[in-house]
């Protein structure tokens, strides 16, 4: 038999890390590794924190697990996307991303056979639609953080955040920080809600104010005004906010559109199994894949933590269904950070309907929340600032353990 | 293995630890440290867990 080729799409975070693992697992064929942007492998959470800032240059971004290509004998294509896929006849579509300068940018559309897919094209962030005016900015590439930075240098610069989800939240405050007047504008009347309960939504932005952003809460955008460049963010209520820079932080979504016809099961993400399986001699990791956990049934995580775990699982789950062994299903208790000021908010596992703080208090800060559900069961945990205890019950859950547990281990 | 963790990147999240306890530890006064600077062969497996999972690419693993 000719050597095997696995082909991984999207050249990030989550596919690095599964490249790099197919080779620590001694996989010996080929692996090519695709990616749309220009730029080798990069780390994204910098872009809205340190790099944001200034604080950290492009080279500290570059991703490690892939930082030698060669080394590794992956087959790194930059500058080139995937197109279109036809699982069952294990083939994949690839043309030069327009704007592309890497390796793969001169390259003719064509066609590449594979025995292995790992999909890992994660997301791209949600515009405003029907905006199309300088100034406006969305962030999820090294790209859009240059040119962030470039606009907020730019004097005056009155920034307004639209969306205080974590992104939105993280730019304000770093615009904050270099001295910028910042208004961040959420259509809730509480941020976050999907993951965190009304208080501690609330001590986000208990935390804003306190550093001089002004946060406007339950009120919609209506529309964004000004001639070529933005001048203005106008709200559900009439009023006007002036802006020189306007950044939307209104969420993600999967870049799936490529996978369309391929004969996998599209929604909301490439849906795969409880072992990330999505197809025949396919898999999908990182933000783009929606799996079933089986603690959680279906669920798609968009957080770090995750990418570089299920890259890793996705990796060897397709070495180990050509083995012929059995894997155990994907089953991580995610987790994820975000850094506003100079608090480290961290959550553990899953929001629930109870909690409880059991250490600390939200005037402090300082603190670790225990997330319950209906039954008592513990889901989760949401600290400030309480690094340890965010880990200590990421370990607890993991092991099952029930709330006098957790709240032993976490109070005091 | 040599394990090092440049402290100047460390931003004390703990990461490592969920993934080796028994090597890096982060305390209450908020400083991780270092409980074991050459781990066995029974614990490299999570030691390189943990080295990919800081998010600030800040240990170092040398064999
Ligand atoms: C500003 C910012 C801050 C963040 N901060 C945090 C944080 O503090 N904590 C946390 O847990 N998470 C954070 N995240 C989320 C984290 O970065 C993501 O979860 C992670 O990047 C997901 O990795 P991925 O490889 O799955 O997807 P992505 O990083 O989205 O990478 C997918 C890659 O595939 C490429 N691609 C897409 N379609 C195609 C195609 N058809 N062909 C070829 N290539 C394609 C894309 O261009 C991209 O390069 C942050 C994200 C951003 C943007
Ligand atoms: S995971 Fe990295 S940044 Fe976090 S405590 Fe460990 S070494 Fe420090």
């Amino acid at each position: 038999m000719s050597e095997r080729r696995i082909v991984v799409v999207g050249a990030s975070l989550a596919g690095a890390q599964a490249a790099q693992t197919l080779r620590r697992q001694g996989f010996e064929g080929v692996v090519e590794l695709i990616g749309d942007e220009p730029h080798p492998p990069y780390n994204r959470p910098p872009l809205s924190k340190k790099y944001l800032a200034g604080e950290t240059d492009y080279d500290s971004l570059r991703l490690r697990s892939m930082a030698d290509p060669d080394e590794l004998n992956v087959d790194l294509r930059l500058g080139l996307r995937a197109t279109g896929l036809d699982v069952e006849a294990h083939t994949l579509h690839v043309a030069p991303a327009e704007a592309g300068a890497g390796s793969g940018a001169t390259a003719e559309p064509h066609t590449i056979n594979y025995d292995g897919l790992i999909i890992a094209t994660g997301a791209r962030a949600r515009r405003l639609p029907g905006v199309d005016l300088a100034g406006v900015f969305e962030l999820r590439t090294v790209d859009d953080a240059d040119a962030i930075r470039a606009a907020f240098d730019a004097t005056p610069s009155r920034v307004v955040v639209i969306g205080a989800g974590f992104i939105g939240a993280e730019v304000a405050a770093t615009a904050r920080e270099a001295g910028l007047e910042v208004t961040m504008i959420e259509a809730q009347d509480s941020p976050l809600q999907r993951v965190l309960d009304r208080d501690a939504g609330m001590a986000i932005v208990d935390l804003h104010r306190g550093h001089g952003v002004d946060v406007r809460l339950g009120v919609g955008v209506a529309s964004l005004v000004g001639d070529d460049r933005v001048s203005g963010v106008v709200l559900d209520d009439g009023t006007t906010i002036e802006a020189d820079v306007v950044v939307v932080g209104i969420g993600v979504i999967p870049n799936t559109e490529w996978a369309e016809d391929s004969g996998l099961t599209i929604d909301n993400g490439i849906v795969c199994d409880a072992t990330c399986l999505a197809g025949s001699d396919v898999v999908a990791v990182g933000d783009v894949a929606r799996w079933d956990h089986p603690r959680y049934g279906l669920m798609r995580v968009e957080q770090w933590d995750n990418a570089v775990d299920q890259g890793s699982y996705g990796a060897k789950r397709l070495l180990a269904s050509w083995a012929g062994e059995a894997v155990d299903p994907y089953a991580p208790i995610p987790s994820f950070w975000s850094d506003q000021f100079d608090r480290k908010i961290q959550l553990s596992g899953m929001p629930g309907e109870q909690f409880e703080i059991v250490q600390g208090s939200l005037d402090e800060q300082r603190f670790v929340q225990i997330y319950s559900d209906a039954h008592g069961a513990p889901t989760g945990a949401l600290t400030w600032n309480r690094p340890r205890q965010s880990m200590q019950a990421r370990m607890l859950l993991e092991s099952d353990a029930d709330m006098a547990e957790m709240r032993d281990t976490l109070g005091g | 293995m040599k394990v090092t963790v440049d402290f100047d990147l460390c931003e004390s999240n703990a990461i490592c630890m969920a993934a080796a306890p028994e090597v890096f530890e982060v305390r209450d006064d908020d400083f991780l440290y270092v409980l074991n600077e050459n781990p066995g062969a029974e614990l490299h497996d999570k030691v390189r867990e943990a080295a990919e999972r800081c998010p600030k690419q800040a240990i170092t693993l040398e064999d």
